[in-house]
């Protein structure tokens, strides 16, 4: 692909914003974090595509939305390599990279089933919190219990 | 403190947990006295425990306080389908306090955030059972004269038991050197261990109980319970890991106390309980003044 063609997979909004460098199977998870598919906005995505880094990434053009910085914060549990591109008449405004937010509410699944958000309708409230090895756990508000990276389960 | 839930020991700061030990010691002088006479006190055990439901009872009514509630979830509206939190609405019309005990992890904290009056957790269950954290606090500083400094042994399943999670994380606020004597199966987890360090206290890990002993000043034991264990084949195994007998304390410090939450199986054997060093039934008896002064505080009368 020409650097041409591939700026304008970027850019083909005109006000905007575009999630770049998701782990293509990803995609799907992503657009339903962030509610996407609950909007009016027109929708673009792609997935297997060409990427250097990761060899195969996706991608997620969404016109007129913006985020606010905790809002696309919850993303980071899935696809901690996206970068975010805000786009305004055309133009690239601001990119930036998305962050591990400190807590982690509504999108997961408490891994214990004895729960009480597992139990009955409660909506999840987590902690993220670091082990000794630095590595990154949701302690559930209520269960107390922590649920780890690869028994994260999105509702 | 006043009007503030109790669902985990963690919800106290070191002061907090040392106003609440203080007034029970005031209750220990004083246990009858007419403080909350104009207070109703729900008592909901969605899971029975006679043990624990009798002392809260008691406890409430020798302040004066009427008790109304259930002892099981089969005798109230719950086997009905009813959701925790609109039983907690309903009680919350009727009382000025909820003490409840219910077999779903979580559902304590779950209630404290429905309820407009506050919530006592007695056990959310494998969770947390604070008032037993309390009382054992309470039993440690009146047999020792301080928390500061000890050494203490807790010996079982370290694994799942949360009386002794919740009492290590308790005692990290007291410079406590910990001993903590389990089947390999069943040590510590990582992340209560993980506290006590970065409390900047130290911890020791053995599977034999004999040796620790002369090192204690209190020496905690607990049962290793059949129904937290996901796999029956592992209980199997480590089920008769200990028996404390009365030979095994002849090298014990002086002022060394044994204690349990009770109730016991077979880790204790009966020819310590005529010892001076057994504590195990005085323990369970400070739960009163201990929860006396726990709702004296929440309702704002001490
Ligand atoms: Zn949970």
């Amino acid at each position: 692909m020409s650097d041409k063609r591939k700026e304008l997979i970027v850019s083909a909004i005109s006000n905007g914003t575009v999630i770049d460098h998701i782990p293509t199977d990803r995609v799907f998870q992503v657009i339903k974090i962030l509610g996407l598919d609950q909007l009016s906005n027109p929708l673009y995505f792609g997935v297997n595509l060409e990427s250097k880094k990761f060899g195969s990434k996706g991608i997620i053009k969404v016109s007129n939305k913006f985020f606010e910085h905790e809002e696309i914060n919850k993303i980071a549990l899935v696809a901690p390599s996206a970068t975010l591109i805000e786009i305004r008449d055309y133009e690239v405004v601001d990119k930036r990279d998305v962050t591990i937010p400190e807590t982690v509410d509504k999108i997961v699944k408490c891994v214990n089933p004895n729960c009480i958000t597992n139990k009955e309708e409660v909506t999840t409230h987590f902690n993220v919190i670091y082990d000794e090895n630095n590595v990154m756990k949701l302690s559930c508000r209520y269960c107390e219990k922590n649920t780890s990276k690869e028994n994260i389960f999105f509702i | 403190m006043k009007n503030k839930s109790l669902v985990s020991i963690n919800d106290y700061t070191k002061d907090e947990i040392i106003r609440i030990l203080d007034l029970a010691e005031s209750f220990e002088r004083q246990p009858r006295q007419d403080i909350l006479k104009d207070k109703v006190i729900a008592s909901l055990f969605f899971e029975p425990s006679t043990r624990t439901r009798l002392s809260f009872e008691s406890a409430a009514q020798q302040l004066g306080a009427s008790v109304i509630g259930f002892s099981s979830a089969a005798t109230s509206s719950v086997q009905k389908g009813e959701t925790l939190k609109d039983t907690i609405l309903t009680v919350s019309n009727y009382s000025d306090l909820i003490v409840m005990r219910h077999s779903v992890d979580g559902s304590a904290r779950w209630a404290s955030e429905v309820s407009p009056v506050p919530i006592i957790n007695a056990g959310d269950g494998a969770n947390q059972h604070p008032t037993q954290c309390l009382l054992d606090l309470y039993s440690i500083r009146k047999t020792q004269g301080t928390l500061d400094n000890l050494d203490i042994m807790f010996v079982g399943d370290l694994k799942y038991g949360r009386t002794v999670h919740s009492l290590t994380m308790a005692l990290c606020h007291f410079n406590t050197r910990f001993h903590l004597v389990s089947p390999v199966e069943l040590k510590l987890p990582s992340a209560v261990k993980q506290h006590i360090k970065s409390a900047k206290l130290q911890y020791e890990q053995y599977t034999e109980l004999s040796e620790v002993i002369p090192k204690a000043d209190i020496l905690y034991m607990t049962r290793i319970q059949r129904e937290r264990f996901p796999d029956p084949i592992e209980y199997e195994k480590v089920k008769n890991s200990y028996n404390l007998t009365l030979s095994m304390l002849e090298n014990a410090r002086p002022n060394l106390k044994v204690l349990h939450p009770l109730p016991r199986v077979n880790e204790i054997n009966t020819d310590v309980d005529s010892s001076p060093m057994a504590y195990y039934f005085q323990q369970a008896q400070n739960g009163v003044y201990v929860r006396q002064a726990l709702m004296a505080a929440i309702l704002g009368r001490v």
